[in-house]
């Protein structure tokens, strides 16, 4: 019988791998010799862009990581750690699972929720909020209709049955998501400021442990997977897509969470993608020292499993844990409670191997940080698109304005990416935990903490259209839209997680996109004072067709200090004024009123001044700061008549607005399709009470923010100028019906 | 009285637990505590809470498994003395297989879990869960749940109608009891029953999601004043 050492490496062998020659030599160097067949599956997971960010990292390197509250940075560790005062601190990250989801939507997407959950709680806290970013094709297809039920019930499957509430994020519907939808999933931890878990290795002799579900054959390869295209293939890699039970992470979660609470615990780390391989190596590297474990010893649930096949499987539900010496009993204890595994595979060594045994025989013996830190590093090769040329392009004279504004309005409440998505958000528990302040359809979702005053407002957000037009502004306006809808909740931004979908990094045009869309994020997390504490890269985005377009989904968090000043998104009293804060230009470039109405994605998206958006948060907060604003909603797609429409849709009983005083709200002369449905930044429509008309202005102009009076909340009607005038009662039915017709039939 | 003592039944896979303790406690001023699944011995308590979540990942069948575990032996005996046990959403469930209240729960009739607001009508207040609300009443409490279809045989429905059984049905705002209000397909639109003696009930929707301002609505906190007799 031949032993896998044994196995002869063939360059056929190191190519279907993924694995380059001048890799191969690399890794030769850093052993001394060939690698094995195991050694090499390990080679090729962690050298995989998932795992090691490979062509991504010297641009990713380049984000601010920096800010005053931040205990612990991206890249560090699982995920950053950001201090919320009152001894507590949150840690959030959003990850892609897009690969796996288009193959099988429902565990694709279920596990992509297990795996971001296992992210925060390995840090020491536990979840409390979920959300979730995704993007499809037309939802004119029937394709479409079976990944987006698919995707959606099984987020909710996982999200419900573990307990975190999921308080809902994005869903857009656009062709270029044909055959590669993105689900992009976030979690967000709590944790006691002196709870942080790390994840790593130290103390020689320290046992470590495996814990959790048993190892299967399940998800073999995925990371590898995850960063190759899409093709009409594709489909014969089922075996790379996991199998996720929420159930065990359940128990999993408690007993890890009940664990730290003990002095037994050292370090933690979630086994992921690349499964037991990363979470070795990364353990061992980050604690410089060496690790040996023993393949014997770990629960199998498949027979005649090799050393290969256990150190790249991406079974679910694992973790790996290093105790203290001594300590063994509390360990086993609080995991036998739970019905879980705990077994002592191996131990921390001195040195900075990795020594992968199995019972007697050494199979693999890698240097950790070798493998985990030293992975190969490519600068792309960039190159602007031919396509910008002809996109960018937009004859406004050509735009032919609609005689009947009631009509594209409606048309625009009927496209499922601006239709209520209360679909989708329905089936996820969002009320779980007893914490969700706001719900789903809010600018963000709120949620208070218990025993303080605080709440924490989250907002995922990318205009993905934006960034195929222009990929420096779209970036530039994720983050800037995303924290426009934290503040106006009334929380202030702290720092971002996110994740860069995008094609394939080898073409250069798609390169350079992500390095666009890159530096636009970075000018509005330094100018908005919001940190990136870490997130993923999600590349080969590419089904047969085309690649997607460059989607850098942006997660921002944001701290409310005193949850009764909360701001909600509708208009709140019958009589209370509406105004409208910032200027709006001529910018019907990239708008969904051009694609919607004339069928064009073209011409240049918005153009974003960061010092008008900085001072539009200063005014909303400190307006939110005096309990004087009503309601604030943020203009985006659809501009501002649709801004005021969703502003009428309060849940707890919808309302009416007259908006008899828009001529007054723009300066010089606009277009009225613009003025209507125009996407111009950094605006913001806000409602207050008559009697505090006059702080509003004083306010807005210490700020230096042009605020118009523009109407009332009063009626049941919405009537803006004189284009649109629609019963409020007919909006909401079309709103609400656009999803669910589609997916009757 | 002193103040009510409470235990809320943790089962792996419950997820309301912390929920209930937190209304019981902070809210409610109760003196709560929790049980393991695996204790058999239940501390002298007046109230005894099984709370939602997906105990034991309800792989057989909601609540199936929950039924064998040591600690609910220990909450059917303490029923059997006549001290008070609610059981919400998957603790309704569990009172359901366990056959301390009759029927079963089937999938909602549109096969997807549901999160939302219901209105529920109040439909017998000669309860110690219902006294503190009036007959007819409407209250706004959340649901969520995948498997909240009930049903019984109709003489088993016979019986709780005929013995005032039926603590709450789904209805509009104004108390209307129609189809168009029945989110999950329940017979006759039943959100909750009691037990003949009236010292069990059972409830699909989440009076705990509901008894804080902050979280929208308060009135899921008529029925937890009820039970300390506020």
């Amino acid at each position: 019988m031949t032993t896998e050492t044994q196995i002869k490496i063939t360059p056929e062998m190191i190519a279907s791998h993924g694995i380059t020659e001048a890799e191969y030599q690399k890794i030769v160097k850093i052993l001394g010799r060939d690698p094995n067949f195991t050694e090499l599956g390990i080679f090729s997971v962690m050298w995989s862009e998932h795992c090691s960010y490979k062509n991504s990292r010297p641009v990713l390197k380049t984000f601010p990581t920096d800010g005053p509250n931040l205990l612990v940075r991206a890249g560090e560790e699982n995920a950053g750690i950001v201090d919320i005062g009152d001894g507590l601190a949150i840690c959030f990250k959003i990850e892609s699972h897009n690969h796996p989801s288009a193959i099988e939507p429902f565990q694709g997407a279920a596990t992509g929720v297990g795996g971001i959950l296992r992210d925060i709680f390995t840090m020491g806290s536990r979840p409390i909020l979920l959300m979730n970013s995704l993007r499809f094709g037309s939802l004119e297809q029937s394709s479409t209709k079976r990944l987006f039920r698919g995707v959606v019930s099984g987020i909710a499957h996982y999200g419900n049955c573990i307990g975190v509430p999921t308080i809902g994020g994005e869903v857009y519907f656009d062709d270029c998501y044909e055959g590669n939808p993105l689900v992009n999933a976030m979690a967000l931890g709590l944790m006691k400021t002196d709870e942080i878990v790390k994840g790593k290795a130290s103390g020689v002799g320290n046992p470590v442990y495996y814990v959790g579900a048993s190892t299967g054959r399940d998800g073999l390869g995925g990371a590898a997977f995850a960063s190759k295209e899409l093709t009409e293939e594709s489909h014969e890699d089922r075996p790379a897509v996991q199998v996720g039970d929420p159930f065990m992470e359940k128990l999993l979660m408690e007993a890890c969470l009940e664990l730290i609470k003990t002095d037994a615990l050292v370090g933690m780390q979630d086994m992921g993608a690349a499964g037991l391989t990363c979470s070795t190596c990364e353990t061992a590297a980050r604690g410089s020292t060496g690790i040996e474990i023993d393949l014997k010893k770990v629960p199998l649930r498949e027979s005649g499993m090799i050393p290969y096949e256990i150190m790249l499987s991406e079974s679910q539900e694992r973790m790996l844990i290093i105790a203290h010496k001594g300590k063994e009993r509390k360990v086993e204890e609080i995991f036998e409670k739970w019905d879980l595994h705990a077994v002592k595979i191996g131990e921390v060594k001195e040195g900075s191997l990795m020594t992968v045994k199995s019972g007697g025989e050494i199979v693999a013996e890698i240097p950790a940080k070798a493998l985990a830190d030293d992975g190969p590093l490519y600068i792309r090769e960039e190159k602007r698109p031919v396509y910008l040329e002809e996109a960018q392009k937009l004859d406004l004279a050509a735009v032919k304005i609609p005689s009947d504004f009631n009509t594209v309005l409606k048309k625009m409440l009927d496209h499922p990416s601006l239709a209520s998505k209360a679909w989708v958000w329905k089936q996820y528990d969002h009320m779980v935990r007893t914490d969700t302040v706001f719900y789903p359809g809010h600018d963000a979702a709120l949620i208070r903490i218990k025993g303080t005053k605080k709440g924490i407002a989250v907002s995922t957000d990318c205009n993905s259209l934006y960034c195929y037009l222009d990929p420096f502004e779209g970036g530039k306006i994720a983050v800037a839209e995303s924290a426009r809808n934290v503040v106006c909740s009334g929380a202030r931004p702290l720092a971002i997680t996110n994740c860069l979908n995008f094609g394939n990094p080898m073409k250069p045009e798609i390169f350079w996109q992500f390095h666009q869309a890159v530096n636009g994020m970075i000018a509005s997390c330094k100018a908005l004072g919001t940190p990136v504490t870490g997130g993923n890269v999600s590349l080969y985005n590419e089904s047969p067709a085309a690649a997607i377009y460059p989607t850098p989904t942006v997660g921002m968090v944001g701290l409310l200090e005193d949850i009764e000043k909360r701001v909600p998104s509708f208009f709140q009293n019958e009589g209370d004024l509406v105004f409208l804060a910032g200027d709006t230009f001529e910018e019907i470039g990239g708008s969904h009123y051009l694609m919607i109405e004339h069928g064009l994605k073209k011409g240049l998206p918005p153009r974003l001044d960061l010092a008008k958006e900085t001072q539009l948060h200063k005014f909303i907060l400190d307006m939110a700061a005096t309990g004087h604003l009503a309601s604030c909603h943020d203009l985006s797609e659809g501009g501002l008549a649709l801004a005021l429409t969703e502003a009428c849709f309060d849940p707890c009983g919808p309302k009416g607005v007259v908006v008899d005083q828009l001529d007054l709200a723009v300066r010089g002369s606009v277009r009225e399709d613009a003025l209507y449905f125009g996407e111009s930044q950094s605006r913001a429509v806000l409602s207050v009470k008559p009697e505090h008309k006059e702080e509003v202005l004083k306010v807005a102009s210490e700020c230096g923010v042009p605020l118009y009076q523009i109407g009332c909340v009063t009626g049941n009607e919405i009537i803006i100028g004189d284009r649109i005038k629609l019963p409020v009662a007919d909006a909401i039915a079309v709103y609400q019906s656009a999803i669910p017709k589609r997916m009757a039939r | 009285m002193g103040s009510m003592k409470a235990a809320v039944i943790v089962f792996p896979g419950s997820n309301c637990d912390t929920d209930c303790f937190n209304v019981l406690k902070d809210v409610m001023r109760m003196d709560v505590s929790f049980v393991w699944h695996k204790e058999r011995a239940l501390p002298k308590v007046d109230l005894v809470i099984l709370p939602g979540g997906f105990s034991y990942g309800d792989y057989l069948r909601t609540g199936a498994v929950a039924r064998f575990s040591p600690a609910m032996e220990s909450v059917i005996k303490h029923a059997g003395e006549g001290r008070l046990v609610l059981g919400i959403c998957n603790g309704f469930q569990i009172l359901l297989e366990s056959g301390l209240l009759p029927g079963a729960m089937l999938r909602n009739e549109s096969l997807s879990f549901v999160c939302e607001h219901v209105w529920l009508r109040v439909e017998e207040t000669a309860s110690v869960f219902t006294r503190n609300l009036k007959k007819g009443e409407t209250i706004c409490v959340p649901i969520a749940h995948g498997e909240g279809n009930y049903f019984c045989d109709d003489d088993t429905l016979k019986r709780l109608k005929d013995e005032s059984r039926i603590a709450f049905r789904y209805a509009s705002k104004s108390g209307q009891v129609t189809r168009d209000f029945n989110p999950n397909g329940s017979r006759e639109n039943i959100a909750g029953i009691f037990n003949e003696k009236r010292n069990i009930l059972g409830m699909m929707p989440h009076p705990e999601r509901a008894s804080e301002p902050v979280l929208g609505l308060d009135h899921g906190r008529k029925i937890f004043e009820s039970l300390i007799g506020a």
